[in-house]
């Protein structure tokens, strides 16, 4: 399959292995931001193909794993509302709020859809015109031009039953947040391919001349992380920390002009509260005045009952890289994919979802 | 519109009756059924293997098949895979009110001609109508009994190490045709349920061998789920290729849209099976001969490292585990 296939090349992949090795001489710390990449990760054994001079750390990188407990709740209360039809992603589902999860709402009676994407919700809101349809509206800079767009057709379509939700995160001040925290030391970021080919490679120059960290944006595929890997390798032997694209099929420097200039008439950034990392300024995106009107949470008025944590739950250290998904106590015990303590154990991009369920083997 | 089923068509009325006699009967007569008697009565000797499957897909009618094809294949593999020869099926509707006559007949002589091609009878029937919103358009329930003969004993716990693992073809074709028709998840996928009966499949592989040790049709949890299942079952580890498992470049590529993985998805015309390791070509040569296994290749064997668990060899060189699946499989978000 092409675009597939030659960046899966057993041949490929073992050349560039040989190359890390040989260039590779001083230990280096390598953070993926992103869970997508965690998972290609795991799922493909990387990490076995690389010398022990370099460490991999996963990062927030999974838009379901950082949203907080009291996000989660929010959306829960909404859905307890009458004549409410929540629509959302499947991730979404099963992640454990302070007290209940979405699917536990549903099947106490609530109406929760899971929709593909924003155009589904969109039509669920034209064919159900006697209901409040709200849409959760999770995700990174890749989920936002979506949301943007569905809210710019609903005011279009003069949609008086769509609302949003709207928990949507920034990536480039939770980055520079952990880099400020100084709790690990990171050499270099495998930056996000999807997020970048929307925002471009300007919010990552200031990672590599203020904290002197090498980034390189990666694809997906195997080749992809490998090269990535290689080129971030050479940058810090090199002792030349830079902004590097390794994945040019998908990402252009300046971004994605349009999608960019529809998140900037619809949204307003904002503060937002991430899980292991807090409230981080100038980090979500709320929508604009013109779009109050589209607004889930000035529409409806739900009282939240305190937000609390899982006791013994770490995905707040997993998140930042404090401790890999195995230095958790509950991991593979208390908390499993059937019985998720925390959200990282939910999401098919969380990183301890992703140990679980590829965990390296020596076979 | 067309005739629709009522409420009465249950209620063991004229109208009931008509539904039989218009509907029913005529595609799956045979001459145990046509006694319309309170059961099935035949004769039977030898050791007997029994199952029973309910069937709730939706929709019920999908590229490659149907809900009633699905019925009769399901029951009659699951015979097959204990090494039994499926003989006699019993067919149970359950119908919302509203059904579409016409779907029904559809339905109803789908799951004939799939009888026919698998060889089976249906000898006994049951109908019930609900109310509109007690079920979804249709639901089957299917009972089977077939024989075991010679000294066959096929068994997930058999596998031994040294034994190697074939799978029949490509995976998850059935699952991926479902979903691709699923409401709010419509796509075009140029791929189409693999159900179909695999008796004459295990026929032809039990004729050229005795020593196969464990039959499995990987259904719901796909290939993953019938791996691991035999990996706990027997108390051995099983290591596979992932270069060798065939998938659809269809079925690829929806997976790797919807963030997928072939491995979990669910199957209804395939199988896998654990052969001593002398007569595994023999057992892959039968196969490849039959219409359901032409694609069969072998693509790992069992060991007595990792035991209890599945790794698999990727074809970038590395090695993973392949984990039993866990809980429902949704689209990712991003």
């Amino acid at each position: 399959m092409r675009f597939i296939d030659e960046f899966r090349n057993a041949e490929l992949v073992r050349r560039l292995a040989d190359k890390i090795a040989r260039v590779s001489t001083r230990p280096s710390r390598l953070m993926e931001f992103c869970g997508g990449h965690t998972v290609a990760i795991m799922r493909n054994g990387i990490r076995q193909l690389l010398p022990p001079t370099i460490e991999m750390l996963s990062g927030p990188g999974c838009p379901v794993c950082v949203t907080a407990n009291s996000d989660i709740d929010e959306a829960i209360a909404l859905a307890g509302l009458p004549d409410v039809i929540i629509t959302t992603f499947g991730d979404m589902l099963k992640v454990p709020g302070s007290y209940s999860s979405l699917q536990k709402a549903r099947a106490e009676g609530s109406d929760i859809r899971i929709v593909y994407s924003t155009q589904d919700a969109l039509q669920v809101a034209r064919d159900n015109p006697q209901q409040s349809i709200i849409f959760i509206g999770v995700g990174f800079e890749t989920t936002a031009p979506t949301v943007a767009m569905a809210v710019v057709q609903a005011e279009k379509e003069d949609l008086r039953n769509f609302y949003v939700l709207c928990q949507l995160k920034t990536t480039p001040p939770a980055m520079r947040a952990l880099l400020d925290l100084g709790e690990i030391k990171i050499n270099g970021i495998i930056c996000p391919g999807h997020v970048t080919t929307i925002i471009g490679t300007g919010p990552y120059q200031a990672y590599a001349r203020d904290y002197g960290v090498a980034c390189v944006v990666a694809g997906f595929e195997p080749v992809d992380i490998l090269q990535a890997v290689e080129m971030l390798v050479q940058q810090i032997e090199r002792g030349d920390p830079r902004v590097e694209i390794a994945y040019t099929r998908g990402v252009r420097p300046g971004g994605n002009l349009k999608a960019l200039e529809l998140m900037h008439n619809v949204f307003d950034t904002a503060g937002a509260s991430w899980r292991g990392l807090g409230e981080i300024p100038c980090s979500g995106l709320k929508l604009k005045m013109k779009y109050a009107r589209f607004d889930a949470g000035r529409a409806f008025d739900v009282v939240l009952p305190p937000a609390r944590e899982a006791p013994g739950c770490r995905c707040g250290e997993v998140l930042r890289g404090v401790i890999a998904p195995t230095g958790c106590k509950l991991f593979r015990k208390a908390c499993s994919p059937e019985n998720p303590i925390g959200p990282c154990m939910v999401s098919s991009e969380g990183s301890c979802a992703a140990y679980y369920q590829y965990g390296e083997s020596d076979g | 519109m067309g005739e629709k089923i009522l409420l009465a068509h249950g209620s063991g009325s004229r109208l009931s009756h008509d539904l039989i006699d218009r509907i029913l009967a005529p595609p799956l007569n045979n001459p145990i059924l046509s006694r319309m008697d309170d059961s099935a009565v035949f004769e039977l000797s030898g050791k007997v293997a029994f199952t029973t499957d309910s069937y709730v897909v939706s929709p019920i009618f999908f590229p490659g098949g149907d809900i009633g094809r699905l019925a009769v294949c399901g029951t009659v593999n699951d015979l097959s895979m204990s090494g039994a020869r499926p003989l006699y099926i019993s067919l149970a509707l359950i119908i919302e009110e509203g059904l579409e006559l016409e779907d029904l007949r559809r339905v109803v002589e789908s799951v004939a001609e799939t009888a026919a091609e698998a060889g089976v009878i249906i000898v006994t029937g049951d109908t019930k109508v609900v109310n509109r919103g007690q079920a979804d358009r249709l639901f089957i329930n299917t009972a089977g009994i077939g024989l075991i003969e010679g000294e066959a004993d096929i068994s997930g716990s058999n596998a031994r190490p040294g034994d190697r693992i074939i799978l029949s073809g490509g995976i998850g074709e059935h699952g991926m045709a479902v979903m691709s028709k699923r409401e709010g998840l419509q796509f075009n996928l140029p791929v189409t349920s693999d159900c179909a009966p695999l008796n004459h499949l295990t026929a032809a592989m039990l004729a050229a061998s005795r020593r196969i040790h464990s039959l499995r049709d990987p259904t719901r949890g796909g290939l993953a789920s019938t791996l691991n299942e035999f990996a706990r079952q027997s108390g051995v580890g099983i290591t596979i290729e992932e270069a060798k498992i065939p998938v659809h470049d269809g079925v690829r590529g929806a997976c790797e849209l919807l963030g997928l993985d072939p491995l979990y998805i669910a199957n209804e015309g395939k199988l896998v099976a654990v052969v001593d390791p002398e007569d595994a070509d023999i057992v892959l040569a039968a196969m490849k001969k039959n219409r359901y296994g032409v694609q069969a290749a072998i693509i790992g064997e069992v060991t007595t490292e990792h035991k209890g668990r599945v790794v698999m060899k990727t074809r970038i060189g590395s090695s993973r585990i392949v984990d039993m699946p866990a809980g429902e499989i949704l689209p990712r978000i991003c």
